[in-house]
């Protein structure tokens, strides 16, 4: 580090409101004045995404592995640990760096606790709306999904969760998982006069009707502006197409851009897309649609500190994504002037349970939708030694787990597991509980299947998955991760085309035949057949696992061997 | 499909039923046969074939919905071929003069496909291409 670099990363840390303790270059200090922040403009917005049903504080340890490939690579989001720091100029070791990496994440964990908690997050928004009388919170989607009280309640607790947390409007992917009528239901009974649901990509398939509000037109201290709502786009094709049979998605331009020149028509001076798009498709978006001024987006998870400004034929527009599992909470401050941003800033605000307390009513809330439920959640089903995290391109050390479980369970040699982007972290030491598997695992659509398939079918499988992943256009990627694979190895080419990718398969040191057929077990299938023929949940399954084995030792990560892409700032 | 463009109030009956039907062109498998039993030679790029309400990934590769309009004048036929499917040639429409040349119909895909819009306008062919990607699915978020 030179001279330069040393004194950015000293104001970027005063920034922050930390000191650095000069004798291991851990920040010091539980102070708070990383939420202090005076505020500025006319018009302030506050967003959260992706919370994924986490009620409560925990550990979510930042992918290390989250390549992007031709454009996208070495860009935001597609940058990890040290080159993500570097490019944010966040100090190492820092609280910040904590939430935004996966770098020395054990001992930065036990030294910073835990993120996140629907109480602490109350306290936060409560304190910046204090500043700023009139800010809207927007929730950007799957906060109904992801915890054991989500699926039992269908979704209860968090819909009772956001409207205390007082969300303005939000839009969905995960949600539609309970499927359409409860959705709609919700929509029209608990969420009326109080949360709007936007989606302008929801339409019948039958006539393309719209199903939900497109759109909702505000106004704060005089200036007039439009949210609009962008569903995750490939619900019915990355989930149970089932769950919303008579619904069609998809990213859907042409109808964005006339909902935006439509609000553009009623006045709006300043247009945010509230996205589950993902920020690939969000970047691509923020290009070729005009007239959106702020996209703040989701559904990828990526924690990225400041917005990334994307030109289009008829002006800019930033685009922000703001993790998951209730980590942070993002602010944007705007100054209208003349109809166009003069001036803005932005935070991403990490949530650390113990600098904010936990806000009473929602404490409340909290306790009475777990009451029913927590014996059941409490039980300890084994002690990791390891770390357990899920998130990354590849593999994380709770998939690998799934996976050895599931082969273990079922007599098979080789497992997939889905490359999810949710699921919370746990420690060396810590009890594996029953609440800690739902976590990783509360889906509808939780069965475990077992099938003979071919050599051929698994390279297609792979191919299929890897290209939803790495495809270059960014509108021809679905989010989410590559699926975990059990025992198969294989080398992967990332910047290869579809069908090139997967370049070498082997089980148990031999080459797998296209011809053979070798037994495969694996869980989450979207197929109709999946659920018509059924199968174990995969929390029982795998809570059968953990208690036999009483004692989890530390993970070997089945990882492919990667080529062409050495020296990308997207691994750490 | 005859009936399909009826009931989609696109055509008259009678305009659908106006050209007989060219068996040998539905059986074709690649571009230059589906050209030759179309009776017209190789097309030109054109920019102003537009698709629209075409998804990149197909929801179901049972029923694609694809949109095609043609801002070519004299246009006065307009098809879907999909290169990767058993037989390339999905519809052809007859567009009669003072007809609007847009199309929109829904397509069987057995794979992740280019997709031809190739139009006949003033005896020239035009032809614009989109790719839409058939998947497995699962995996998302």
């Amino acid at each position: 580090m030179n001279r330069r670099e040393f004194l950015q990363v000293l104001a970027a840390a005063s920034a922050a409101g930390l000191e650095l303790d000069a004798s291991d270059g851990w920040a010091k200090g539980t102070g708070d004045a990383i939420y202090d922040v005076p505020p500025l403009g006319n018009v302030h917005l506050l967003h959260f995404t992706d919370s994924h049903a986490q009620l409560l504080p925990t550990y979510f340890r930042e992918p290390s592995v989250n390549i992007g490939v031709r454009g996208a690579s070495g860009k935001p989001p597609h940058l990890v640990g040290a080159a993500l720091l570097k490019y944010f100029g966040i100090a190492s070791r820092s609280r910040e760096a904590y939430a935004l990496t996966h770098l020395d994440f054990v001992q930065a964990a036990k030294r910073y606790g835990k993120i996140g908690g629907f109480a602490h997050l109350a306290t936060l928004v409560k304190r910046l709306k204090a500043d700023r009388p009139g800010a809207l919170l927007l929730d950007g989607g799957d906060s109904w999904q992801g915890s054991a009280t989500a699926l039992w309640t269908r979704g209860q607790d968090m819909i009772d969760a956001a409207k205390l947390l007082g969300v303005d409007a939000m839009t969905g992917h995960w949600e539609f998982t309970l499927g359409a009528d409860r959705v709609e239901y919700v929509v029209e009974n608990d969420f009326r006069g109080r949360i709007e649901f936007l989606a302008q990509n929801v339409r019948t398939a039958d006539f393309g009707d719209p199903v939900f509000t497109p759109y909702t037109m505000r106004e704060q201290n005089g200036v007039p502006f439009a949210i609009v709502g962008q569903a995750f786009p490939y619900t019915p094709i990355a989930n149970p197409r089932y769950f919303v049979p008579e619904w069609t998605f998809g990213i859907r331009e042409e109808e964005l851009q006339k909902a935006i020149d439509e609000v553009r028509g009623k006045g709006a001076q300043i247009v945010v897309l509230l996205s589950h798009n993902g920020m690939d498709v969000d970047l691509k978006l923020a290009s070729r649609v005009t007239g959106i001024d702020v996209i703040l987006g989701g559904h990828t998870h990526d924690g990225v500190p400041r917005p990334s400004i994307i030109a289009n034929p008829r002006g800019k527009t930033l685009v922000t994504n703001a993790g998951c599992s209730g980590k942070f909470v993002a602010m944007l401050d705007m100054d209208v002037k003349g109809g166009t941003i003069a001036d803005y800033q932005y935070r991403l605000l990490p949530v650390f349970s113990n600098m904010l307390p936990a806000d009473a009513e929602m404490s409340a809330l909290m306790e009475r939708v777990r009451a029913p439920f927590e014996a059941k959640l409490a039980e300890k089903l084994a002690v990791t030694e390891g770390l357990l995290y899920r998130r990354g391109n590849f593999n994380g050390t709770l998939d690998q787990l799934l996976l050895d479980g599931l082969m273990a369970e079922k007599g098979a040699e080789i497992a997939f597991s889905p490359g999810f982007r949710w699921g919370t972290s746990l420690l060396p030491g810590e009890a594996i509980t029953f609440e800690h598997l739902m976590n990783q695992t509360a889906i509808t659509y939780p069965y475990v299947t077992l099938n003979e398939l071919t050599g051929e079918t698994i390279k297609a499988l792979l191919e299929d998955v890897a290209d939803n992943l790495f495809n270059p256009d960014p509108y021809y990627q679905q989010g989410g991760d590559m699926v975990r694979v059990g025992g198969l190895q294989y080398v992967c080419d990332p910047s290869a085309s579809m069908g090139n990718r997967i370049v070498a398969m082997t089980l148990n040191g031999k080459a797998v035949a296209a011809g053979r057929k070798y037994k495969v077990t694996g869980w989450a299938s979207v197929s109709d057949e999946a659920r018509e023929t059924g199968g174990e949940a995969i929390w029982d399954v795998m809570a059968r696992y953990l208690r036999a084995q009483k004692t989890i030792g530390p993970r070997k990560l089945n990882l492919p061997k990667l080529v062409g892409v050495e020296g990308n700032p997207g691994i750490g | 499909m005859l009936a399909l463009l009826a009931a989609a109030g696109w055509l008259k009956p009678d305009a659908a039923h106006a050209q007989a039907w060219n068996k040998a062109a539905f059986e074709t498998h690649d571009m230059a046969e589906t050209m030759k039993a179309l009776g017209g030679a190789e097309p030109a790029q054109s920019k102003d074939i537009v698709f629209f309400q075409t998804p990149d990934i197909a929801e179901n590769g049972a029923v694609v919905p694809i949109g095609i309009a043609s801002n070519i004048p004299k246009t006065d036929s307009i098809a879907i071929l999909i290169e990767k499917n058993p037989n390339m040639l999905a519809a052809t429409f007859d567009i009669p003069a003072g007809t609007e040349p847009t199309i929109s119909t829904r397509v069987k895909m057995g794979q992740t496909s280019n997709i031809y819009a190739l139009v006949k306008a003033d005896g020239k062919y035009y032809v614009a291409s989109k790719e839409v990607k058939v998947t497995l699915g699962g995996c998302g978020g």
